[in-house]
Formats: structure tokens, sequence, C-alpha cells
């Protein structure tokens, strides 16, 4: 197996539980996984070094952000989440982590879990998500303070553009 | 406020509990938490977070991989249509015959009617496909010639595509589509990160015009007629992303010397 196809491969459990973090959804979540996989092998010759793991994060990320834009324009379809909230016991106070997540916009989401979960630095996740690393920080911050909100039992806020 | 240095921004908090703070700052945060129980309660809460998120997924990287995702497996299956892709990239040749010759075209204006449907369709059209993961065309890009062929034949006319390789764009196909002038042709290209760009052309008996580029909230065009057929490229609202594909379709098929500064 190439160096490259290694560190694919490599990184597939962690693809995992950031699809699964993202998605909430096993079978959704390793759909987008091995669709990411699928791209990278086909992409191969056009990689030209450097962070093989940060690109899959990158493919993966913009696979899920385009799964999102076709559920919303089809509401009669949405997404089916892991049953966490109804089988694991309530975590602080009936509002769970994986519910207060589902809250999130999708970058907010995307953006913290990449340095939550992941251990991703600002500026990798910056790179992922093609914006400055001013905005990765007012991601969090944003994510953090609704997170807050919600496990403090607080009405589940609506998206709020600050 | 005692603090020696200066204030302490959320930004630095943040920092600071993502482990992203430089060196030479952690005594000037630490005392202004020992100083500010409020924000010791509130990096205390984000540290609470990501404890929880650790917690409930981060045994997920523990499990065994289902066979699908086995990447031995993913690579044989695509050993298969390796030679195809190979193919397509020799072949690249196909819509953008006509697009010769549009970068200096003058700024003669052309009617617009036939341009702004054209544009409002083909930018429904890619918002439409673009996000599809599995059928995002009719007819793959490994039946390249195949795919020309039939789209040349139900518009009447010889069409003929960039090969975007070079600038790390995959074929991925194309399809048929109702225009506002009979069939259109349909043409998506993918990127390495997975991004999608598309370019839709149809019969238009405007005149040949300059490129122009128009953006709407997340997704932008440049459109241009040559030689009876009009053409849209789409893709997300970066203008300059999509001038350089433009770019680089042109420089690719030009077999004229571009008329400069005309």
């Amino acid at each position: 197996m190439s160096e490259f196809r290694g560190r694919i491969e490599a990184a597939i459990p962690a693809l995992r539980r950031y699809a699964r973090a993202l998605t909430r959804d096993t079978e959704t979540a390793d759909d987008i996984v091995q669709d990411t996989l699928v791209r990278a092998l086909r992409s191969e010759h056009l990689f030209q070094g450097g962070d093989v793991r940060a690109w899959l994060y990158t493919i993966l990320t913009n696979l899920n952000r385009n799964r999102l834009r076709t559920l919303s324009r089809r509401p009669s379809i949405s997404p089916i989440k892991d049953g966490d909230a109804s089988t694991s016991g309530p975590e602080s106070g009936g509002r769970d982590i994986g519910r207060a997540l589902d809250e999130l916009a999708e970058d907010q989401r995307s953006a913290l879990l990449l340095v939550v979960l992941e251990g991703l630095t600002y500026r990798e996740v910056a790179e992922i998500q093609g914006v400055p690393i001013g905005t990765i920080m007012s991601r969090l911050a944003r994510a953090r303070m609704q997170i807050k909100a919600y496990l403090d039992g607080e009405r589940p806020a609506l998206r709020r553009v600050k | 406020m005692t603090d020696q240095d200066r204030t302490i921004t959320q930004d630095e908090l943040h920092a600071y509990v993502d482990g992203e703070l430089p060196g030479e700052r952690l005594a000037a945060i630490e005392a202004w938490l020992a100083a500010h129980p409020e924000d010791a309660a509130l990096v205390a809460t984000w540290r609470n977070q990501a404890e929880l998120i650790r917690a409930r997924f981060g045994a997920i990287s523990n499990e065994a991989l289902p066979e699908r995702l086995s990447l031995t497996r993913l690579a044989q299956s695509r050993r298969r249509s390796v030679a195809v892709i190979a193919t397509a990239a020799v072949l690249a040749a196909f819509v953008v015959g006509g697009i010769v010759g549009w970068m200096a075209r003058g700024a003669e204006a052309a009617t617009r009617s036939d341009l702004d449907l054209f544009t409002a369709d083909a930018i429904e059209a890619y918002r439409l496909y673009a996000v599809e993961v599995r059928h995002p065309v009719e007819v793959p890009g490994d039946q390249r010639p195949h795919l020309v062929e039939w789209l040349s034949k139900r518009l009447g006319l010889q069409l003929r595509a960039p090969d975007l390789d070079k600038i790390g764009l995959k074929l991925v196909g194309g399809r048929l589509l109702p225009g506002p002038t009979g069939p259109s042709a349909f043409f998506m290209y993918e990127g390495p990160s997975g991004e999608r760009f598309t370019l839709y052309c149809g019969r238009t008996a405007d005149r040949e015009t300059a490129l122009r580029y128009t953006a709407g909230d997340q997704n932008g065009a440049y459109y241009w007629v040559d030689q009876n057929l009009a053409y849209v490229l789409s893709g997300p609202a970066e203008r300059e992303k999509l001038y350089t594909i433009a770019q680089a379709a042109y420089d690719q098929i030009d077999t004229r010397t571009p008329p400069r500064g005309g």
C-alpha cells in the first residue's frame, strides 16, 4: 500500500467519529465517510503533498454541507438521529450534548467538533472551512454560548446571526 | 481590574481552553481567571462541554470498521474505473469549442433576454444537481464519447468541453436538461475537495457577448455567448475561482491567438 493510502487508512476511524458526531446517524455517517474515501482515492494523483488528514476532513465537511442543503430543500425527509436522547441517560438535566449539537448551525457544529473532538488547530479548521481564523473563533464562541444556553435549560434558540 | 497586562479578551479565553494561546500569555490569563470568577466559570463550562463531547463520541474511533469502509476493497472496486478516468483526462475535449475568443470580445450589447433566462436555468440546475451525492449526472464522465455524442445530437450542434484536469477538476458527467430555447447540455466538474462546478449550454440566437459575472447569495456564474451557443459556468460564489476556471477552459481550447486589449 502506498504511503498516501496508508495515511488515508490511518484516518478512517477518526473520520467516522467526526462524521457520526456531525450527522448523529451511523448509516449516514458511514455513507459520507465512504464517499469521502472514494473521492480521495479518485483524486490520489491530484494530491500535491501536505496534510492528508486535513484534506480528508475538508472533503467530508463539504459532503455533509451538500447533504444538508439537499435535505433543506426536501422538507419531507428529515435526518434520522441516533436513539441517543431516548435511550441513553439524560445528561445535564434531561438535555444532552448530542441534542445541544443538533441545535447548532452546521458551520458552528463542524468548527467545534474539529477543534474539540478531532483536536485540530484553529488554522487547520480555518483551511478546512475556507474562512479566516477570526471566523472560526466566532463560530466557536457562538457554538459554546448556545450549547451553554441549551444545557442550562433555555428554550432552544433559533440560529442567530449576530 | 488589577491586571498587570491588559484586558483578557473572550477570544483569548477560547484559545486558552483549546490550547492555542501563545505561551507568554498563559501567566496573564491564569492571573486574570483567579481574579475574575465569572470568566473562570465560563472557562470551566467550555471545558465541561468539550468533555461531554469527547465522552459521547470519542469511543467511536475504536469501533471495528464495517466492510464497506475497507480501503483495500474500495480501491479494488475503483481499479475497474481507473482506465475510464484516464481516458476522460485525455479525451476532455468537449463542450467549449465555442469558447474560443470570448475573453476579449468587445462589450457589444446582446439582447439580455436569452442570457438572463439561460443564467437562471443554469444556476437552478447547478443548485439542484451539485449537491447530489449519488446521482449527480445521467451519464457518468467515464462514458465521455457517448455523452458528448448524445448531447451534441440532441442540441443539433457539435459540442466540445474543456479539459479542466490541470486545475484539478474532473468531469463527473453530464445531463440533458430542458432549457429556454430547447434542449440544453449540462456538464459537471469536481475538485479534489468535492467542490463542484457546472457548465450549461444551449442554442441561442443572441449575438456574441463578453464574459459576464452574476452572483446570488451562495452561487455565482460566468456567462457568455459564442457561435450560437450560450454558456453558463456556475459554482460557489467565488468570482476569482470561477474566472480561473473560465480562463483555464479558454487557454486550453483556444487554437487561435487570443486578441489582446481589444
